[in-house]
């Protein structure tokens, strides 16, 4: 349904997009993931009509964003990083104004616009001028305007950014329920949770480019799997635990000395959390806490990106 | 539907749109009431007794039915620019983006805007006639001639908002525009017949003044209002303003496709 190959983009010597490839099957929602100025922005604009890119194609429900833009605008609902809204205008009438701006019919524009204003809790607002609406409600209305013809894709650049917890989970449900509906959707985040709840892909760019891609647990895979770890109670005692630890372990222990900690990879759980508590019992380790973890989200980004280690005080010892 | 009726539609509701911005900031309409009642009053009064502008039939002619041909086409003028920081305005504001995702016409959010400045020009000079008779402007064209007058400074006004446009799109801030426009419409109304006759004018600025547009604007809306000249020397003034629309309609809308697209 959306399709990018070899995209290019420079702002003088920034090279914000270098080569970015994607591709999201209908009715799925694509995660991509990537740190500030990674070419996020850039990439939903070239996607969008908005930015012309310097090489590389691209097409949107089969049509061809350079050459055809106005089409693909007629299937396409957007909500960029920032809210495009007339803050002179009250809500209902920057969503009526949009509809009809969409070739929406006067009486669907009508309707679909009070039905919006509803589902994004606006109603009470909705003959308020945006100027008065907090970050929130911009957000929600914003979504509602990309939402008024019911296109078949839906563009959302950080859809989540400067919403309150509640909000967060709303916008989340909202778009699972568009994707559950057919919707295609592309959506940028920096959260990994975000991208691990809604998306059923997720790629992950830098620099322009696209750096990983998979589901989450590909991803999670891809940096590596289990691992047990413990914090000690005393500081001196760190070079007798990873001794300990790295006579069972898989590979090298990671040691973060400010927070007394240490952690190993492991092959499986069996008896391992049993025998490591023994041994470092007997090599006279005090054991504050002790157990399994599997790789966030976080730690499969920074370590995809390099943009600073997982924790910069940890060492491969 | 055919593209000319989207057109139409698309523009009228970018008109919509801008009337909703005006209802709701009325001091956005300062510019084309205040002053140029202001500018009535103060040439009027302040210049009326000073400025001798030649006799009629052994009377001497009334300065301020000369006087509004000019102070008509210099807010017609500031109007018709003033186009250009109003659109800079709207392009460091996020709706931009709104528009230029949507499948509408894109050159609607200009003519939207251009339309919406003819209708702020055509109020003004409404709000100058009215002032202009009670402080004695007699207006002796007949209907003919006085509609053909304000037909005529709109025009200007209009073809003027199209320059705003291409300006409007190639400045980075509203308020740098703003400078500009001072400094460019302020010399060319004063070097003109606006405010006074050009032949007390040195020699080279004399050459100038009676060639630039605005002197003939200026002049064939003083010949309409007065019935002195009826249709004669007029037509350079709607061909200077058929250029401008002709030369700036479409640069503003490619300085302004440029500018939006990157
Ligand atoms: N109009 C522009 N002019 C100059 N440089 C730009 C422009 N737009 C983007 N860039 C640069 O291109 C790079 C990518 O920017 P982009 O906005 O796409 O990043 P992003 O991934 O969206 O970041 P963020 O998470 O901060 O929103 C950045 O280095 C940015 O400075
Ligand atoms: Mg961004």
């Amino acid at each position: 349904m959306i399709e990018a190959v070899g995209l290019h983009k420079s702002f003088g010597d920034t090279h914000a997009l270098a080569g970015l490839d994607l591709d999201v099957a209908e009715g799925t929602i694509l995660g991509v993931l990537g740190p500030n100025g990674a070419g996020k922005t850039t990439a939903v604009r070239v996607l969008t009509t908005l930015t012309r890119p310097d090489a590389g194609h691209a097409t949107v429900a089969g049509i061809d964003v350079l050459r055809h833009p106005s089409e693909v605008r007629a299937k396409i609902g957007v909500a960029g990083q920032y809210a495009a809204l007339d803050e002179l205008l009250t809500g209902r009438e920057n969503l009526r104004m949009v509809g009809r701006l969409y070739r929406v019919s006067t009486s669907d524009v009508r309707r679909r616009a009070d039905e919006l204003l509803e589902r994004f809790e606006l109603t009470d607002a909705a003959d308020r001028t945006v100027k008065t609406y907090s970050g929130g409600m911009r957000r929600r209305l914003d979504l509602g305007a990309a939402l008024m013809a019911q296109p078949p894709v839906i563009f959302l650049d950080e859809p989540t950014t400067g919403l309150d917890p509640k909000g967060r989970l709303s916008m989340w449900d909202l778009i699972a329920g568009l994707a559950r509906s057919g919707t295609t959707v592309l959506m940028t985040t920096q959260y990994l949770e975000e991208a691990d709840q809604l998306a059923d892909d997720i790629v992950v760019i830098d620099h322009g480019r696209v750096i990983a891609r998979g589901s989450a647990d590909d991803l999670k895979r891809q940096v590596g799997g289990e691992r047990l770890e413990i914090t000690i109670s005393d500081a001196p005692w760190l070079d007798m635990a990873r001794t300990v630890l790295e006579a069972f372990g898989e590979g090298p222990a990671r040691v973060h000395e400010e927070e007394r900690r240490v952690s190993v990879a492991v092959a499986s759980h069996d008896g391992v959390l049993t025998r490591a508590i023994r041994e470092l019992d007997a090599a006279g380790v005090h054991v504050d806490d002790i157990g399994f973890r599997r790789p966030t989200l976080d730690e499969v980004f920074l370590s995809l990106t390099g943009r600073g280690v997982v924790e910069p005080a940890e060492v491969e010892a | 539907m055919t593209g000319f009726v989207w057109w139409l539609r698309d523009s009228w509701e970018m008109v919509k749109r801008n009337l909703i911005h005006i209802r709701r900031t009325p001091e956005l309409l300062l510019d084309v009431t205040l002053s140029p009642i202001m500018f009535v009053l103060l040439f009027s009064f302040v210049f009326g007794g000073a400025i001798n502008v030649g006799s009629e039939g052994g009377e001497e002619a009334s300065y301020i039915n000369f006087l509004m041909a000019g102070i008509f086409v210099q807010t017609v003028a500031f109007a018709g620019i003033y186009t250009g920081v109003l659109l800079a305005n709207d392009l460091q504001k996020g709706m931009i983006d709104r528009f230029r995702s949507l499948p509408m016409s894109q050159s609607a959010v200009l003519t939207g805007r251009t339309v919406t400045d003819l209708m702020r020009a055509t109020l003004a000079v409404a709000i100058m006639w009215i002032v202009g008779m009670l402080v004695g402007f007699r207006p002796e064209g007949g209907l003919v001639g006085n509609f053909a007058a304000v037909g005529i400074m709109l025009l200007f006004g209009f073809a003027l908002s199209w320059v705003g446009v291409a300006m409007g799109a190639l400045v980075r801030t509203p308020e740098a525009l703003q400078g500009i426009m001072f400094a460019v419409v302020f010399p060319l109304t004063f070097v003109s017949s606006a405010f006074v006759p050009t032949e007390t004018m040195p020699n080279w600025m004399r050459i100038f003044a009676e060639n630039q547009p605005m002197t003939h604007v200026v002049n064939a809306v003083r010949d309409l209002t007065l019935g002195t000249d009826l249709y004669a020397a007029e037509l350079p003034s709607v061909i200077w303003s058929v250029a401008f629309l002709a030369a700036f309609f479409p640069l503003g809308l490619w300085l302004y496709r440029r500018r939006t697209t990157q």
